[in-house]
């Protein structure tokens, strides 16, 4: 198990440093490197430091996030076809962003769209725990989840279909597919504090969803407090999720895949997923962000297309994989 | 004082009473028993007894705090959920949560409960399988070893021998009288009549009367399973023998 999670954060490492030196700039490698270490006003210290630094680091931080409340979701529901998503944020924090971009917040101000993104994932979050109440089973969860979902798709549908002009609905399209293009160090910042609350919060869940491996009954049998569990994952999940779609938008299939292919590397243990899912969901989003940049350097291919791309075929694969081994 | 004690107590789920004013206590050392038809609400009586739901009355471990209560009393569920294909081992080293502390990694002690539950029921051979790919009679052993590895004065199962061959169900009740014998108390709840009259030192016989459950009867076997009550209760007639070789139970025919 050890082995894998030093595979993984050796290769989230190597992926982190190919992503600061990889950019349609072209800088050299050692040039990049010292004007990374030691700033200043020259243009390679402006594109390190301010360009490459800040979406690798957002890569980064995303990918684990992502990872992370995507294996706590499926832990906690007890079925690998759980995401994060599933819980309505990410839908609610998309509408949020449109509404901002719709009204004109998002031109006006550098981080009315990320603030009203957060503002987004916030009210669904409110309202899919007021709609599940405090006890009660996850199945009720998944429900007010998807009713959220639909909800702040059909508000996000009516948005797009109200744009008063082609440019507002082309950005609102654009938003949707996620990308980390020219992000800045401002949006690290709004970010982490919020991400960082996250992973603290899902952190502690480890032990819990290790009991739940036996269902709810057991588990509180063995004073797993299960009232309490439920909302600090789905308040962990609405930090990690709300603030990755807030600077990033929306970027599916990590959540969903990640943990997949990593339970049987580390026994299919939900406690040690959860760790060995934050480093290879960070791998993830480097490796689709790195290919952006390479595949089609000129046309903005957006991070979210690719993750989708390439996440649906490797989801079937395992779909099919899982079926010929007869479960 | 003994560790399961139940006053008056009752439930209501879905705003149907369900079963109420159970009053009884289990002392260390005893193997007790929970018979009944179908719906007479054994499985919703253990679970209020543990206080995983609410229930109007008093129950010892239901008033304590989940964590305490988890280190007085392990709980087998009837549904026999293992969500991920963890290993055997893994799967009875869960018995241990309650014991660690937050972070805490496991001692040589728990490796050591680990053990003794894994060789009490037979499982040496198939610790480092997928608990997902066990039989359904293997699995309910692994999850006995996990509900023995808790280590815990009182041991509550909804029905551990379903399922079993009569190898392992014989077995699986040796284990709990072998539990009773050291002082532990059992309360297992039995659609085997045969097997709880061999094993059990008392059954506690829960039935419907005016449509809620209670506790018809309470004490030894052989004064609980009277020929009258298992008309009333079960609507059966039935072989109660005493034989050299320990009492011999056989339900015979349906009398309604």
């Amino acid at each position: 198990m050890n082995r894998v999670m030093i595979a993984l954060a050796l290769l989230a490492a190597a992926l982190f440093s190919a992503s600061l030196l990889v950019g349609p700039a072209g800088l050299p490698v050692g040039d990049s490197l010292v004007a990374l270490w030691q700033g200043g006003d020259g243009p390679v210290a402006m594109v390190m430091r301010q360009i490459r630094l800040p979406r690798a680091i957002l890569a980064l931080m995303i990918g684990a996030s992502l990872g992370l409340a995507g294996a706590a979701m499926q832990g906690y529901l007890r079925n690998p076809l759980a995401e994060p998503g599933l819980i309505g944020v990410s839908g609610s924090s998309a509408l949020g962003a449109v509404l901002a971009i719709h009204t004109g917040a998002a031109a006006m101000w550098s981080l009315g769209l990320p603030l009203a993104a957060l503002g987004g994932a916030l009210a669904g979050v409110a309202l899919v725990m007021g709609l599940a109440g405090p006890r009660g089973g996850s199945l009720t969860l998944i429900l007010a989840g998807i009713a959220i979902s639909a909800l702040a798709g059909a508000l996000t549908s009516l948005v797009l279909n109200l744009s008063p002009n082609p440019f507002a609905a082309n950005e609102i399209v654009f938003w949707m597919m996620g990308s980390l293009a020219d992000r800045s160090m401002t949006h690290v910042w709004l970010a982490a504090p919020l991400m960082a609350v996250g992973w603290v919060l899902i952190g502690t869940l480890g032990r819990g969803l290790d009991a739940l491996t036996l269902g709810e009954d057991a588990a509180g049998a063995m004073g797993v407090n299960l009232p309490r569990m439920r909302i600090v994952l789905v308040l962990g999940t609405a930090c990690v999720v709300g603030a990755s779609t807030a600077v990033a938008g929306a970027i599916g299939f990590v959540g969903l895949v990640v943990p997949h292919i990593l339970r049987p590397f580390v026994g299919a243990r939900p406690s040690r997923l959860l760790w060995a899912s934050a480093l290879g969901g960070a791998v993830m989003l480097l490796v689709a962000d790195i290919a952006v940049r390479i595949i089609l350097p000129t046309q903005d291919l957006k991070l979210g297309v690719l993750t989708a791309l390439v996440g649906a075929p490797v989801f079937l694969h395992l779909i099919y994989k899982t079926r010929r081994d007869g479960i | 004082m003994s560790l399961l004690s139940l006053s008056e107590l009752g439930v209501i789920l879905r705003g149907r009473p369900v079963i109420s004013g159970v009053t009884l206590d289990i002392a260390p050392g005893e193997f007790v028993g929970l018979i009944g038809p179908n719906g007479a609400g054994k499985t919703t009586l253990m679970r209020a007894a543990l206080g995983l739901i609410p229930a109007a009355g008093h129950s010892a471990l239901g008033a304590l705090p989940p964590a305490q209560r988890a280190k007085l009393a392990a709980w087998m569920p009837q549904s026999r959920e293992i969500a991920w294909p963890v290993t055997v081992e893994t799967l009875v080293m869960l018995g241990r949560v309650p014991h660690l502390g937050a972070g805490q990694r496991t001692t040589p002690a728990d490796r050591a409960a680990v053990e003794s539950a894994i060789a009490q029921m037979g499982l040496g051979p198939l610790r480092h399988r997928a608990a997902t790919r066990l039989s359904g009679g293997e699995a309910a052993r692994a999850l006995i070893a996990r509900a023995l590895a808790q280590e815990t004065p009182l041991l509550m199962a909804d029905e551990p021998t379903a399922g079993l061959d009569p190898a392992h169900q014989i077995s699986t009740m040796e284990t709990f009288a072998a539990l009773a014998a050291q002082g532990k108390s059992c309360l297992v709840s039995l659609h085997d009549l045969g097997l709880a009259v061999r094993h059990c030192t008392r059954l506690i016989l829960l039935g419907k009367r005016g449509g809620q459950g209670c506790v018809v009867a309470d004490g030894p076997p052989a004064d609980v399973l009277t020929p009258e009550r298992l008309e009333e209760v079960f609507g059966i007639t039935a072989a109660y023998l005493h034989t050299a070789d320990g009492p011999l139970f056989q339900p015979l025919r349906i009398t309604r």
